[in-house]
C-alpha cells in the first residue's frame, strides 16, 4: 500500500507506526501464504488486488462516502442484518479480529483465557489500529457468547458510537420475539443515525443486493462440491472474508466472474491441485482476517478444503431473506425468519448446527471433518464434542483442533492434521 | 530392497534401515542444536533404496535431503504392527509429544489423540522433573518406584509443576515420593487420552519414555497389558522405513 494513505490513517486518527508495522506483518503473510498458491483462477486477481487495499482504498472509498453523508456500519457478528444497513442507506463493514495485536496490553482489560477473536478486536482499538472501526459512525455489538457480551461492555468504554444488539438463546416464539423486536429496534437507530427512512423500496433494494451477494457465495460453494475442486479452500475464504468489507455490488459482480472461470475450469478439469487431495469440511469458529493459520496448514499438507461450516462460510450465507414483503412489517417477518435460522452455537439445543454439518459433509463429499475451535471458546468448543461423536456414528472422521492466533503450535497442528490427511 | 527411515524428534534422532521387514542396523543420537546436521551424520553410511522421514523435523529434512515424509502417527502405527501383529491400541510418549493411536485389524490409524502445544506429560516434562529432584533420567523410573508416600502433583503445567515440586522438596518431602507422584500424573495424562482413542486394555508402548519402568508398572496397575518393544526409541523410524519399503511395493 502507497504512502498516500498515511494522511488519512492519521485522519482517522489511527497510530500509523504501529499500523505500518501490522501491514507489513499482513503483506509478508499474505505473500507467503497466498501469492505463492499454484494454479489460481485468473478471477482470484481482484480479490488479491481488494486484500492489498483492505486498509487503503477501500477505507478511501468509505471516507469518501462518509464525506457524502453516508453512514458506516461496523460489526462483529453475522447476525447484524445487511440489508437493513443498506436500506438506509449507510455500509456495512465487518470490524479487525483476526490477528493479534497489543496482546500485552489486551490482558489489562480482559482475563488471559479470552478467546483470540475477542482479544483481537479489543487489540486492534487499543492498538489503534483498524480504519473500519476508526472510521465506523456506529459499531455494533451483539449478545453471543459471555466473552463477547462482557468484551462489548469493555469497548464500549472506549469508543462513543457503541450500539448493543441482545440476541436470542433459545429458537422458540418468545426468542423470535426478542430478535424480531432487535431487529425493530437497530431498524430505528439506522434510521436516526442516517437520517433516512427506511421503506419498503429501499428494503426490496437492500433485501436483492444481500441477496445477490449470497447467491454468488452459493454458487461459488456449490462448484466446490464436484469432483475437480476448481479453487482452494484458501482462496475460498479469502473471498467470504472479502464478503465482508467490499462494496457488495462490486464484490458480486466479481464473484460471478470468477465462478464463470470457475465452471470452465471443471469443465477442462483444472484443479487447484492437480494431485489427488483429501476434502476436508472445515467447521466451528469464524476464521475473520489474517487468521488463514489453519487452512494454510491443512493446505500445506495432502488435503483440501472444499466447505466451511462457519460464520465466514456457509452459517453466515446459507439462507437466503424472502423479499416478497408488501410493507415494512413483512419485510421485519421476513428478515427474522432469515436471522433466525442461523445455528450460531449460543444457541441450545442446537440440533440444527449438526444436522447442518452431516449434510454439508455429505454434499461436499468430505472424507474428513476438522471441528475448529478457538482456544476458550466455550459454545464452538463444546459443540465439538458431541459433534464429533455424531460424526463417527455415521463414519465420517473427524478432529477437533483448537488453537489460537499464535503460531507456536503450528508444528503439532502440521503434525496433527497431515496425520488426520493420512489416516483418512 | 533395502529402505530406511529417519525419525527426527525433540530429543533423539533414531534411523533404522530395514531389508524385507528385518532391521539390519539402528542408530540413535541427541537431536541437539543442529538437527541437519546430526541427521546427516546418522545416515551418511546408509546406503538404502529410499528413505523416509518422520518426527517433528521430518520437514527440515525432506528440504535439505529430497525424501519423502511420513507424520510420527503413521509410522508408529506401522512399526508397532509390524513388531507386534494385532496391535489395536499405541502409546508412544516421545521427548515433547504424546500420541495415542487406536488401529483397525489391518494396522490402519483409525483415531489419534496428540498433545496440542505444551510439554505436560512428555519426556521432557520427565526429565525437568528428574533434574529438579536431583535423580538421573535413566534412574528416574527405579527411585520413583522405591517410594513409601503417596503424593499428588496437581500441575500438568511444567513450569507449574517444577514450582509444585521445589514447594514439596521444601515442605521435607521425601524426593522418591514426589518422584512417584510425577510418574502417576505423567500416566493419568497417557491414560486419558488411551481412553479418547481406544477401550482396548492391550496397548503397544514406544517412545523413549517407554523405557521407565515405572511408567509402565502404573499402567500395568491401571490394568492395562503392555507391550514395550526391546528399542521403543527406535519404533517410529522402523515404521518410516517399513513405509519406504510400502512405497516401493506400491502399497
Amino acid at each position: 500500500m502507497s504512502t498516500d494513505y498515511k494522511q488519512m490513517w492519521e485522519s482517522l486518527g489511527m497510530d500509523i507506526k504501529a499500523h505500518d508495522e501490522l501491514l507489513e506483518v499482513l503483506n509478508q503473510g499474505y505473500s507467503d501464504i497466498y501469492l505463492s498458491q499454484k494454479n489460481r483462477p485468473e478471477g482470484m486477481k481482484y480479490f488479491d488486488f481488494v486484500m492489498s487495499e483492505v486498509h487503503g482504498l477501500r477505507i478511501k472509498e468509505l471516507v469518501d462516502a462518509k464525506k457524502q453523508g453516508k453512514k458506516v456500519i461496523g460489526s462483529y457478528c453475522v447476525f447484524v442484518p445487511e440489508e437493513l444497513v443498506i436500506a438506509a442507506d449507510g455500509i456495512s463493514v465487518g470490524l479487525c479480529a483476526g490477528a493479534d495485536f497489543a496482546l500485552e496490553q489486551v490482558e489489562n482489560y480482559l482475563p488471559r483465557n479470552t478467546c483470540s477473536l475477542i482479544k483481537s478486536a479489543i487489540g486492534f482499538k487499543i492498538g489503534k489500529v483498524c480504519p473500519y472501526l476508526e472510521c465506523a459512525d456506529m459499531v455494533v455489538g451483539e449478545n453471543t457468547c459471555d466473552g463477547k457480551k462482557k468484551a462489548y461492555e469493555t469497548l464500549s468504554e472506549m469508543i462513543d458510537n457503541f450500539y448493543l444488539m441482545d440476541l436470542p438463546q433459545i429458537k422458540n416464539e418468545e426468542g423470535k420475539k426478542l430478535l424480531k423486536n432487535e431487529i425493530e429496534k437497530f431498524k430505528n437507530k439506522l434510521e436516526e443515525i442516517t437520517g433516512n427512512k427506511i421503506t419498503a423500496e429501499s428494503l426490496k433494494k437492500g433485501t436483492e443486493i444481500v441477496n445477490n451477494k449470497r447467491k454468488a457465495l452459493h454458487r461459488l460453494q456449490n462448484l466446490r462440491q464436484e469432483k475437480t475442486v476448481p479453487v482452494s479452500g484458501l482462496d475460498a475464504l479469502l473471498i467470504n472474508q472479502i464478503s465482508f468489507y467490499d462494496d457488495p455490488v462490486r464484490f458480486t459482480d466479481s464473484l460471478n466472474k470468477l465462478c464463470d472461470e470457475l465452471e470452465e475450469r471443471i469443465k477442462n478439469n483444472i484443479s487447484a491441485y492437480p494431485e489427488k487431495r483429501k476434502r476436508i469440511l472445515i467447521s466451528g469458529c469464524p476464521m475473520a482476517v489474517p487468521n488463514w493459520k489453519v487452512p494454510f496448514v491443512t493446505e500445506s499438507v495432502n488435503a483440501v478444503i472444499v466447505g466451511e461450516e462457519s460464520c465466514i462460510g456457509e452459517r453466515g450465507i446459507r439462507n437466503l431473506t424472502n423479499d416478497n414483503a408488501k410493507n415494512i412489517s413483512e419485510f421485519i417477518d421476513n428478515i427474522t425468519n432469515r436471522y433466525f435460522l442461523i445455528d450460531c452455537a449460543v444457541f441450545t439445543p442446537n440440533e440444527e448446527r449438526k444436522k447442518n454439518i452431516i449434510e454439508m459433509a455429505e454434499k461436499y463429499k468430505a472424507d474428513g471433518v476438522i471441528l475448529y475451535g478457538l482456544n476458550f471458546c466455550q459454545p464452538y468448543t463444546m459443540e465439538a464434542f458431541p459433534l464429533e461423536k455424531e460424526l463417527e456414528k455415521r463414519n465420517i472422521p473427524a478432529i477437533k483442533i483448537e488453537t489460537d492466533y499464535s503460531q507456536e503450535d503450528m508444528g503439532q497442528l502440521q503434525t496433527r492434521i497431515e496425520a488426520f490427511a493420512e489416516m483418512i | 530392497m533395502i529402505t530406511a527411515g529417519i525419525d527426527i524428534g525433540s530429543r533423539t534422532i533414531a534411523a533404522v534401515v530395514v531389508e524385507n521387514k528385518k532391521i539390519i542396523s539402528t542408530k540413535l543420537a541427541y537431536t541437539g542444536f543442529s538437527p541437519v546436521s546430526n541427521a546427516q551424520n546418522i545416515i551418511k553410511n546408509i546406503k538404502a533404496d529410499k528413505i523416509i522421514a518422520t518426527g517433528y523435523g521430518r520437514t527440515l529434512f525432506e528440504h535439505h535431503f529430497k525424501s519423502d515424509t511420513v507424520t510420527e502417527i503413521k509410522a508408529a502405527a506401522r512399526g508397532a504392527f509390524e513388531l507386534f501383529p494385532g496391535t489395536r491400541a499405541v502409546l508412544d510418549i516421545g521427548g515433547q509429544d504424546v500420541k495415542a493411536l487406536s488401529l483397525n485389524d489391518k494396522g490402519k490409524v483409525i483415531k489419534f489423540e496428540m498433545n496440542d502445544r505444551c510439554a505436560a506429560g512428555t519426556g521432557k516434562f520427565l526429565e525437568i522433573m528428574a533434574d529438579s529432584l536431583g535423580f538421573d533420567l535413566e534412574t528416574f523410573g527405579e527411585k520413583a518406584s522405591s517410594f513409601a508416600k503417596k503424593i499428588t502433583i496437581s500441575n500438568m503445567c511444567t513450569v507449574f509443576a517444577e514450582s509444585e515440586v521445589t514447594s514439596l522438596l521444601a515442605k521435607g518431602e521425601n524426593p522418591e515420593d514426589i518422584a512417584m507422584g510425577v510418574h502417576e500424573s505423567v500416566s493419568k495424562r497417557a491414560l486419558s487420552m488411551i481412553r479418547r482413542v481406544t477401550s482396548s486394555n492391550q496397548i503397544f508402548f514406544s517412545g523413549g519414555v517407554a523405557k521407565n519402568i515405572c511408567i509402565k508398572k502404573i499402567l500395568e496397575n491401571y490394568g492395562f497389558e503392555i507391550t514395550a518393544p526391546e528399542d521403543p526409541q527406535a519404533v517410529v523410524a522402523y515404521g518410516a522405513a517399513l513405509t519406504a519399503a510400502d512405497n516401493l511395493n506400491g502399497e
